[in-house]
């Protein structure tokens, strides 16, 4: 009885459905929120005593970079779902987050390196979150690479689900020790998030921008699910019916 | 002729680790008829130390600088290029389907397995690495330090690539995504692993980096069999 | 009461749906002969039933037991040939048989010895399986089948690569598995020549799934 939602939402149909209708709920509040905080980040935020408005890529870069290691590790639950209760639409939830999360991951280093010209007069440095950010890329590359050398689709679902659920053990030790090694080695960081000092007209849009992204990322999620079981259901009778 | 009785009063041996000796036991019997593989991984290591006075600089002071990652990237790749063949041989000629139907646990099998492959590529490499480490300019009293980093570091590399191995089994180009699942997972390896040997080149106590691999060890040896069975039933399908 | 039973057998492979809904009974002494044209699952079918092959359904009863197909206690009393012999070409055949009846816990030299004489392997079972013929080292594994002494047996093409006195001797091993007591699932086209009242068979037609024929 208690299983009953469980097993309404491992149905494709229910999914493809219900995805259809909460998208707008995520994609309207993504939209505003992101160009509510755009505005107070760039505009009405002060600048940094020390970095001037150099420092205003964090409000990209810091969400970005924080919601590609949630994005992993939502695939990663997505994973071991599917593989403990062998449920296929859980498959279909995890194969959608490994692009969107790598393009995060992407854009988190991108905006890393362009903020790091003006900081450290390099475009790279060997910065611990920038070096585990890069290490979480090659995780997501790794998934979609096996993911693309497997013909069977069942068979794909299942070993990257392995992969992703090992992945997850490994991402905070992989973190631990790009911290530790960093620590030795000493060199410069400047992207220090929890400074508690951060007045709160800086704090404000860089939270608002977490929300937006985490919102737009629920969005992106639930347009790629539906194409999804679009494409492994399309020989089931219920794809016509909603089709038509 | 009398073929004995049936299953239900057959005396079957169900204890597992004679079922682990003789893993043991028939991929060594395999080593002494092919000892080829080993060799060339043997062979690639030095080939890779070797290239870096050709390529950087001949000075053994410049050398001794980068000798821990030279040694470690040289270790880390000849393990990769080893563990392709860890599952394949086996899944190829059907015997592999075997371990997964005689009744006992596949991880444990496979941490036998897995266990013998370090004794005969690990172990090696880890012997081989002082030897390589004094044409890097660093001085044979680090050896006992270069051999306890390698071989705690190489035994958790052979384990963590065990599941990539067991997850590309029978894939084209199952090398090249063999390393590209690997070597991110392998990160933590090589930092400790490599700041333990630089400790040691320097003289300085290597505690921490070293407990520090022990217990990536002690994880590995816990939890990766039993990805690596998950990943090896997948594989055969 | 069948030793083993399966029911509602449901098995993809890819987006082809390969076996929908098959239902067989194996008692014991029963020889279910699976027939069918290439592609019509008989290989699928007894990789599902060892474990190797996930199925989409499957409510498998085993000695009166309710198990998954990947139950350690259910591999215990089975044994599965395929058609590739499983030996390794570097080792001979009778290392070959002792690393594999050990991982089974069933190895007896004297006993191996005996059936290695039987089945006319004896001669060639101290050379590297890498210089044996497709027929000698499917002897050779015979030997392992029978010496592995599971209750149920599950036989992808057992006859193939063999000559005549070959194929006759898999019919009289197979009668006296099931005199004993066993079961077997053999996906062969040679007609056995086993008691009528042992054998029953399985017809699998690709597209509308398995039928029972007899």
């Amino acid at each position: 009885m208690g299983w009953a939602w469980f097993h309404r939402f491992g149905s494709p149909p229910h999914l493809y459905r219900l995805a259809g209708t909460l998208t707008p709920w995520f994609a309207w509040p993504a939209a505003i929120l992101i160009v509510g905080a755009l505005y107070l980040g760039l505009f009405v935020a002060p600048p940094d005593y020390q970095q001037g408005d150099g420092f205003r890529i964090i409000y990209v870069h810091a969400p970005s970079a924080w919601l590609a290691v949630m994005i992993y590790a939502v695939m990663a639950i997505a994973a071991g779902v599917g593989l403990i209760w062998r449920m296929k639409v859980a498959h279909a939830v995890a194969v959608s987050c490994a692009g969107v999360g790598a393009w995060f991951t992407a854009v988190s280093l991108v905006t890393g390196m362009l903020w790091g010209k003006p900081m450290w007069g390099t475009y790279w440095v060997w910065d611990p979150r920038l070096t585990a950010q890069l290490v979480l890329l090659f995780l997501f590359l790794g998934y979609m690479g096996l993911r693309s050398g497997i013909e069977d689709l069942g068979r794909a679902d299942r070993a990257s689900a392995v992969l992703a659920l090992v992945g997850v053990i490994n991402l905070p030790i992989i973190r631990y020790s790009v911290e530790w090694w960093n620590s030795i080695h000493q060199a410069p960081s400047v992207m220090k998030m929890d400074q508690p000092s951060m007045p709160m007209e800086m704090l404000a849009p860089l939270l608002m921008m977490l929300l937006g992204f985490s919102l737009y990322f629920g969005a992106v999620l639930l347009v790629r699910v539906r194409a999804e079981i679009l494409r492994r259901e399309r020989s089931a009778a219920w794809i016509r019916e909603v089709l038509s | 002729m009398s073929e004995g009785l049936h299953t239900q009063e057959v005396s079957r041996d169900t204890r597992l680790l004679p079922k682990c000796a003789a893993i043991v036991v028939r991929d060594l019997q395999l080593l002494v008829r092919r000892p080829g593989q080993m060799l060339q991984i043997l062979g690639f290591f030095v080939v890779v130390t070797v290239l870096f006075p050709l390529g950087y600089s001949p000075e053994l002071g410049k050398l001794r600088l980068i000798a821990p990652g030279v040694l470690w990237v040289g270790a880390l790749l000849a393990s990769l290029l080893a563990l392709e063949g860890l599952f394949r041989d086996d899944a190829e000629d059907g015997t592999l389907e075997q371990w997964l139907l005689c009744g006992q646990p596949l991880a444990a099998l496979l941490l036998a397995k897995t266990a013998v492959h370090w004794l005969l590529t690990g172990l090696p490499l880890t012997v081989l690495a002082p030897l390589l480490a004094v044409t890097l300019g660093v001085s044979i009293e680090a050896a006992p330090g270069i051999l306890l980093a390698l071989g705690l570091g190489t035994l958790a590399l052979s384990l963590i690539g065990s599941i990539a191995a067991g997850l590309t089994l029978g894939l084209r180009r199952g090398g090249v995504l063999l390393s590209l699942l690997s070597l991110p997972l392998a990160v933590p390896v090589l930092i400790f692993g490599a700041r333990a040997t630089e400790l040691v080149i320097q003289g300085d106590s290597p505690t921490a980096a070293l407990y520090l691999l022990a217990s990536l060890v002690v994880l590995a040896i816990t939890l990766a069999p039993l990805a690596a069975a998950a990943a090896v039933r997948i594989g055969l399908e | 009461m069948p030793e083993l039973s399966i029911e509602n057998l449901h098995v993809y492979r890819g987006e082809q749906h390969v076996l929908r809904g098959l239902n067989a009974q194996v008692s014991a002494g029963q020889c279910l002969q699976i027939t069918g044209e290439n592609g019509a699952g008989k290989t699928t079918l007894l990789r599902v039933l060892c474990g190797l092959l996930p199925a989409e359904s499957l409510q498998l009863t085993w000695r009166g037991r309710v198990c998954s197909p990947q139950d350690a206690e259910y591999h215990q009393g089975l044994s599965y040939l395929s058609h590739a012999a499983p030996l390794k070409a570097d080792l001979t055949g009778w290392e070959n048989l002792r690393f594999l009846l050990s991982l089974r816990g069933v190895w007896q030299a004297e006993r191996v010895g005996a059936l290695l004489e039987r089945l006319g392997a004896r001669r060639f079972a101290d050379r590297p399986v890498r210089s044996l013929s497709a027929g000698q080292r499917r002897r050779l594994a015979l030997v392992g089948l029978v010496a592995s002494q599971s209750q149920l047996w599950l036989l992808d093409e057992p006859t193939t690569n063999l000559d005549s006195a070959g194929t006759r001797l898999v019919t009289e091993l197979l009668s006296e598995h099931l005199e004993r007591g066993g079961l077997a699932m053999v996906a062969t086209h040679v007609s056995l020549d086993i008691a009528p009242s042992a054998l029953q068979s399985l017809h699998l037609t690709s597209g509308d799934g398995a039928r029972r024929v007899a």
